[in-house]
């Protein structure tokens, strides 16, 4: 049968099970916008506002469900803006499908009319690219790069398509039996010395402790977590990335480790004698200072990228495979502890680290003038329960939004860990609600992070997604700010956004509810209106101009040289 | 320490960048690197000089195999290799100017490192020369004297001795 490009990316994308695109427009991307505009019953298209945003969307998307998420932008420009969503999908392992329109094949190289070398600048941020010169080879990448991005570690992969390929005919064959590529084979099973060597380390250690990341989340693996867990009773860190694959209100979970994780879970992993790394990969906002990390611990390290293991930090005993089925791996041998003197032991440091937890490092106190970031978090924890899902953009809000929203299950935040990419939560709201319009769809953000996007409001009006939108408005650039307060002598170095936009009638102007407040006994009647309304809001809370998330450890510190918090 | 690293790919386009963009996004160190196709065009080889300690090596190992379009990655200096590399000399011999030297002096050199001369003008020689890069350094020492116009080296390449693959 013979088909155009464009007509055949069409056909690659359903036979992928696709049925939303993000994306924005342009010449060399129209044969494709066409072909999708024909089949828009069974592919439906999202008109975001900005590139960037798409990139977001598909993110978020892939985020929440597990699937790839699919963009699709024209040359040049339209390229270039989908490059910090890439970085951003890259340093988190997030399976995104980025399809980049390209001038025709005879002026690639000849600086043509917005022609820009996507492959060139998008090859180090992204885990494969490819530029199709030929259309007899673009339904074989179309599938490859399905295959690359969901497969092992996660990633978004690239495909640049000329526009005169999309217009050209050709022999279409539809895909017999699974992609293999002899130059990627991803390593899935543990090897069984290996996990045995898991299963007595683990049954010896006196003082375990899991720290467990995004991949275990990427590998859909918290039920083998939690058995594990359970099975042991063994204390679990989490990382930024890692939240909500273990549920935040048991008892065996002692919060986020690293730069803004909480004393138990620092001291826990100064003092244990087995950490067990699972799908993460000791970053440095993790570890702190390398050499003090975990010093008196043997380490053992489950990662599906052997490129992960003893990067930073060498391990004791790497495991290389995918996390779900070397939990299974392990599960099948572990046993729950009967020896007496064992059970005594994890006790015993079950003991310690409640007196650590005792400390209660988190503590705030919300008076009745000035509205605290942290109580506006934890309301709406309470009246969602913990089960809606989470985007957020960076800075103090999204660490005080990992401290405070106790996540229940996985795939249900969303934040830009490696990048930290400002102007990453309402773009990625918008593809989580795509993907889940029953489900409570929350960004927390920043009053300046929500500027970088916040054209994105078009999109969510333009498809009516009921996004909510909390900014902790607190006139600053905080997390910048208090770097500077701690380590700049508070010289406030172009941190302070004397100006910002009415956010109420900018949500007004696009048509959706706006709210605000600077009054504490509103908090939480201001969060129940936005919540129950039916479409998108936009809720303005005025809190606290100069406040710090605790704990904190500096940069280049060890875990347990953290600051704790005035309070303390 | 010196890392011979061989790396068979996929001879497709961008393959060498890839590889390139590698080293020097994440500073690895590249002393020398060649690449042509092997085999039936479908591969290519490429073969990396690197230095660095054992931990720095695993990671280039370890990142080099993630690259999709990488088929097979060896460390050569783990075990016995054959190394060789070619360079091209090109000495300035003028005839009636002695303190550039005799050719007959630089032709004995030539003879000494199982040399070959495959070009020659009055006023000057290209010698071609192969072996391990220790040799074709001390080759160049004794020429350097004469009065070197340009040269070239190709890099080393390497195959493990033995049957090993
Ligand atoms: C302002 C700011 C502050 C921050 N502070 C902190 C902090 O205090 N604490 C903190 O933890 N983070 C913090 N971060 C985030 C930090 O920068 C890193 O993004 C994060 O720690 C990395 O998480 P991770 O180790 O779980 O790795 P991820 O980036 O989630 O990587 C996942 C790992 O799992 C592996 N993997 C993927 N899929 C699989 C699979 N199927 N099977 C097996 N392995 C798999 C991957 O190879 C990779 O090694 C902060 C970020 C910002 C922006
Ligand atoms: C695109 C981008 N530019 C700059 C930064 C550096 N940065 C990190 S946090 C931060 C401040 C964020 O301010 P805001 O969104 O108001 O959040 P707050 O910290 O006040 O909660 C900045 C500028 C970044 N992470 N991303």
């Amino acid at each position: 049968m013979q088909l155009t490009g464009a007509e055949i990316v069409v056909r690659c994308l359903l036979e992928e099970g696709v049925r939303v695109v993000f994306g924005y427009p342009g010449g060399a991307a129209l044969y494709i916008y066409d072909e999708m505009h024909k089949q828009e019953e069974r592919l439906t298209h999202f008109l975001v506002r900005h590139e960037q945003g798409a990139l977001h969307a598909a993110d978020g998307y892939a985020r929440v469900t597990g699937e790839v998420g699919v963009a699709l932008v024209t040359s040049g420009p339209g390229a270039t803006n989908a490059v910090t969503g890439l970085a951003t999908a890259y340093m988190d392992s997030i399976p995104i499908l980025c399809i980049s329109a390209q001038v025709p094949v005879p002026l690639i190289g000849n600086d043509a009319f917005q022609e820009v070398d996507t492959v060139g600048i998008t090859r180090s941020c992204t885990k494969h690219n490819y530029l199709v010169r030929d259309v007899r080879d673009l339904a074989r990448v179309l599938r490859e790069a399905f295959y690359i991005a969901k497969s092992g570690r996660p990633g978004p992969v690239l495909v640049d398509i000329p526009k005169d390929v999309s217009n050209t005919l050709c022999e279409y064959t539809p895909p017999d039996g699974d992609v293999t590529i002899r130059s990627y084979r991803p390593t899935i099973k543990g090897h069984m010395r290996q996990i045995r060597r898991a299963v007595e380390m683990l049954q010896a250690a006196k003082r375990p402790l899991l720290y467990t990341g995004g991949g275990v989340v990427l590998a859909n693996a918290s039920k083998g977590l939690q058995q594990l867990t359970r099975t042991l009773n063994l204390p679990i860190t989490n990382t930024l990335m890692g939240l909500g694959s273990f549920p935040a209100t048991d008892g065996r979970f002692i919060g986020m480790l690293g730069m803004h994780g909480t004393y138990e879970a620092n001291m826990a992993v100064s003092h244990c004698d087995l950490l067990v790394a699972i799908g993460a990969r000791f970053d440095d906002r993790v570890t702190g200072k390398v050499a003090d990390f975990a010093t008196q611990a043997k380490i053992i390290h489950i990662d599906v990228d052997p490129t992960s293991i003893s990067k930073n930090v060498r391990v004791d005993l790497p495991i290389v495979g995918d996390v779900r089925a070397v939990l299974e791996q392990i599960n099948a041998l572990i046993q729950e502890e009967n020896c007496a003197e064992k059970q005594e032991d994890i006790l015993r440091w079950w003991e310690q680290i409640e007196a650590w937890r005792a400390k209660n490092c988190l503590h705030f106190t919300q008076d009745d003038r000035v509205i605290e970031s942290q109580y506006v978090i934890q309301t709406l924890c309470n009246l969602t329960r913990g089960q809606a899902i989470i985007s957020t953009d960076v800075g103090q809000h999204q660490m005080w939004a990992a401290q405070f929203y106790e996540f229940q299950y996985p795939r249900h935040w969303l934040t830009s860990g490696g990048l930290g990419t400002m102007g990453y939560g309402l773009p990625a709201a918008i593809g989580a609600q795509v993907a889940r319009p029953n489900k409570p769809v929350i960004v927390i953000t920043g009053d300046g992070s929500i500027q970088m996007n916040i054209q994105e409001l078009g999109t969510c009006l333009q498809y009516r997604l009921p996004v909510k939108i909390v900014i902790l408005n607190n006139g600053f650039l905080g997390m910048v700010r208090q770097w500077q307060e701690f380590f700049y002598n508070k010289r406030y170095a172009q941190t302070d956004l004397e100006i910002a936009p009415d956010f109420v009638k900018l949500a007004e102007a696009y048509g959706a509810l706006g709210l605000r407040t600077d009054r504490p006994d509103e908090v939480e009647s201001i969060l129940r209106q936005g919540l129950e309304h039916p479409g998108t809001v936009l809720m303005d809370f005025r809190v606290r101009r100069e406040a710090n998330v605790y704990p904190m450890v500096p940069a280049g510190k060890a875990l347990n040289e953290m600051l704790l918090g005035e309070l303390l | 320490m010196r890392h011979i690293i061989s790396v068979l790919v996929e001879n497709e386009a961008g393959v060498l960048s890839r590889v390139a963009g590698l080293f020097s996004a994440r500073g690895f160190n590249v002393e020398s690197l060649t690449v042509a196709p092997v085999g039936t065009g479908e591969t290519s080889r490429i073969t990396l000089v690197t230095a660095g300690d054992g931990p720095i090596i695993e990671q280039i190992l370890k990142q080099l195999n993630k690259l999709v379009p990488v088929i097979q990655v060896t460390d050569l200096s783990d075990s016995p290799h054959v190394g060789r590399e070619l360079l091209l000399v090109k000495v300035l011999t003028e005839a009636g100017h002695p303190e550039r030297g005799g050719r007959q002096e630089v032709l004995n050199i030539v003879q000494i490192f199982q040399a070959r001369v495959v070009d020659a003008t009055p006023g000057s020689l290209i010698i071609e020369v192969t072996g391990s890069a220790d040799k074709l350094d001390a080759c160049l020492a004794l020429l350097e004297p004469y009065g070197v116009a340009d040269m070239v080296r190709t890099g080393q390449v390497a195959l493990a001795r033995g049957s090993r693959k």
